[in-house]
């Protein structure tokens, strides 16, 4: 457990400007730099709407991970049946015998 | 804690790099080790796949661990229960409530790019295992956590020639992994030595796999370790940098692995060069790390908590139940072998990994009070025929009680250990009492002088030769003698008392 990650999110999500790029690589998604300008802006706004969020008081709000009220949606210890095979492969874009066949992995 | 920092304080910082090498101490190694840990259920963590190990590649998947669009995952009760088991174990906290997030980043064997684990609400919070050395010292160190989540699928990778993830052109996935339930458990940096690293991990080992949450398998990849090592000066308070050592396969490497990159460490810094905080990976064959550094960035993951899975309110009943279920543990265990029976640490270790001998080896002390006949006889002849019968003790007709009824005749000089050895023999076969066998068969020891003066008398009136060889100086011959009398008397006599009668003989 790293707690640069904690200062890593705490970071994106406080900053004034978003750094969208980042965002971006994050998300393996390759934007122009016309969407850099136009998400930018948006996901400002959302993070003022955060921000203002943040200002009110909530001294007297239990604190929650989510927004249902049900707890433990739990599942007793036991087997069902799991796909076919071949109905799994038939949808990979690439197969080599019984495995999912991808390309090359670029260590990060 | 105090008794161990008492025990290394006395002994002075632990001396790092083997000791001929490096006399003057200059450097304290500090090691804390995660480890990952398959938890042993039926089915998967969040559906209901087999968990298994070895199935043909992809048939143990569904929409849920293929992370098909519309799945929803359900936590496994099993799951939560061994983590709660486990944290008892190692008397952790077992917080009143918890959650799972989601830890996102893309691999290629994570289907859904993110990861299903645990973050700042984990289900067990600290905790301590102890543990012990060879010298049978015992060692604690702290845990940070015990947190669980989902493992990810295998890949091999191919093309490279060495099934190396450097040079291949592509990869296989195989998912029957993705979803088993894990359990990762972070140490505090509070390991000091390889030695002690790896009784840190036999002690969690043994105690994982005897409270029945894993079957601790190294080589089928249900326990898995890293360790991250630094160094710094003997005294200093400050942690260096460290490094992770990643791609240990068993104990034998761990210790291996983390010897080489403490000397690594001690030369870097002695050649007045820094250590780089970065990822090596140890290399088995040449018996070295080696940087498996590429483009060196803080990780993102971006934990948020899971919108498909609501909270977890852990019942103090049941966190009850689980803890009254909990066997004796290993070290509790080795510190009542070793203080209290007065076992050594190679007896009491082979007993702890034989939880099913060690219980019977209780039941045979409490029945016959004597803890050093019970393991003589359960680790010696008893672990003997196990071994050449292929059957465990427990399953053999030899009950503790009649053991224990072994272990009085024997005490009480009612047989000797010849006839002993001979009789459990007879009740490994299923001959059933020994008290019943020697009463049936008259093998009671003669302890009547007259009768064993008639013994030595015939004995030393064969044996002419023998006489005259003992009393010219060879004396060692009445070995020979109070082995025929022992023979004659169909191993029934006291030996103690032939060797007396014998020596006052031929002396007079």
């Amino acid at each position: 457990m790293n707690s640069h990650t904690i200062n890593g999110s705490i970071r994106i999500l406080s900053s004034e400007k978003i750094d969208v790029r980042y965002v971006a690589k994050l998300a393996r998604i390759a934007l122009t730099d016309d969407e850099v300008e136009r998400f930018g802006t948006q996901l400002s706004d959302l993070l003022e709407h955060v921000d203002a969020l943040s200002r009110l008081d909530v001294s007297q709000v239990a604190a929650t991970a989510q927004v249902v009220e049900s707890r433990n949606v739990e599942r007793p210890d036991e087997e069902r049946p799991c796909l076919n095979r071949e109905t799994v492969l038939t949808e990979a874009p690439q197969r080599q015998g019984g495995f999912f066949r991808v390309p090359r992995i670029i260590a990060e | 804690m105090s008794e161990t920092m008492s025990a290394r304080e006395a002994r002075g910082p632990h001396e790092v790099g083997g000791a001929e090498a490096r006399p003057e101490r200059r450097f304290e190694a500090v090691i804390g080790i995660e480890c990952h840990v398959e938890l042993k259920t039926r089915s998967k963590m969040f559906c209901g796949c087999p968990n298994e190990f070895g199935g043909e590649p992809n048939t143990n998947v569904c929409p849920v661990c293929l992370a098909l669009p519309g799945a929803l995952p359900v936590a496994n009760t099993a799951a939560i229960e061994h983590m709660i088991r486990a944290g008892l174990a190692f008397n952790a906290e077992i917080p009143a409530f918890s959650k799972f997030d989601r830890k996102n980043y893309f691999y290629p064997d994570m289907p859904k790019d993110y990861q299903i684990s645990q973050y700042d609400m984990p289900l067990t919070q600290g905790g301590v295992v102890r543990y012990w050395l060879d010298d049978g010292t015992m060692k604690e160190c702290r845990l940070t956590r015990i947190h669980l989540e989902e493992d990810t699928g295998k890949s091999t990778h191919a093309g490279s020639g060495d099934g190396r993830i450097a040079g291949s052109t592509y990869s296989l996935v195989d998912f029957n992994r993705a979803g088993v339930p894990l359990m990762e458990c972070v140490s505090e940096p509070e390991i000091h030595s390889a030695e002690e690293a790896v009784g840190y991990l036999e002690s969690l080992r043994r105690t994982l796999q005897q409270i029945g949450v894993s079957d601790v398998k190294m080589e089928e990849g249900s326990l898995r370790c890293d360790a991250n090592v630094s160094i710094r000066p003997v005294g200093s308070t400050e942690l260096g940098t460290k490094t992770e050592i990643k791609n240990m396969n068993s104990f034998r490497s761990v210790h291996r692995a983390i010897e080489s990159e403490i000397e690594r460490q001690i030369a870097v810094i002695e050649s007045g060069g820094r250590i780089v905080q970065e990822t090596r990976g140890w290399d088995e064959v040449k018996g070295v790390t080696h940087s498996m550094r590429s483009k060196e960035q803080a990780h993102d993951y971006r934990y948020f908590p899971d919108p498909d899975l609501v909270p977890l309110e852990v019942s103090r009943a049941v966190v009850e139940r689980i803890r009254a279920e909990l066997p004796e543990l290993p070290p509790a265990r080795f510190v009542r072998y070793t203080t209290q029976y007065g076992l050594d640490v190679k007896q009491a270790t082979q007993l702890i990994d034989n939880v099913a001998l060690a219980l019977y080896f209780d039941e045979v002390v409490n029945a016959s009070g004597n803890a050093k006949q019970s393991t003589n006889f359960v680790l010696g002849d008893l672990s003997r025929l196990a071994n050449e019968t292929q059957t465990p003790v427990h399953a053999s007709p030899v009950t503790p009680a009649h053991l224990a009824e072994l272990i009085a005749l024997v005490e009480g000089k009612t047989i000797n250990s010849k006839i002993a050895k001979d009789l459990i023999e007879r009740m490994w076969r299923g001959e059933g009492s020994p008290k019943a066998i020697v009463e049936r068969e008259g093998l009671a020891q003669t302890s009547d002088p007259a009768a064993i003066e008639k013994f030595v008398d015939d004995v030393l009136a064969a044996n002419e030769k023998s006489v005259g060889e003992y009393k010219a100086g060879k004396t060692n011959v009445i070995g020979f003698l109070v082995g025929q009398v022992m023979k004659a008397s169909k191993g029934k006599a006291d030996p103690q008392l032939v060797n007396a009668l014998m020596k006052q003989k031929l002396e007079s």
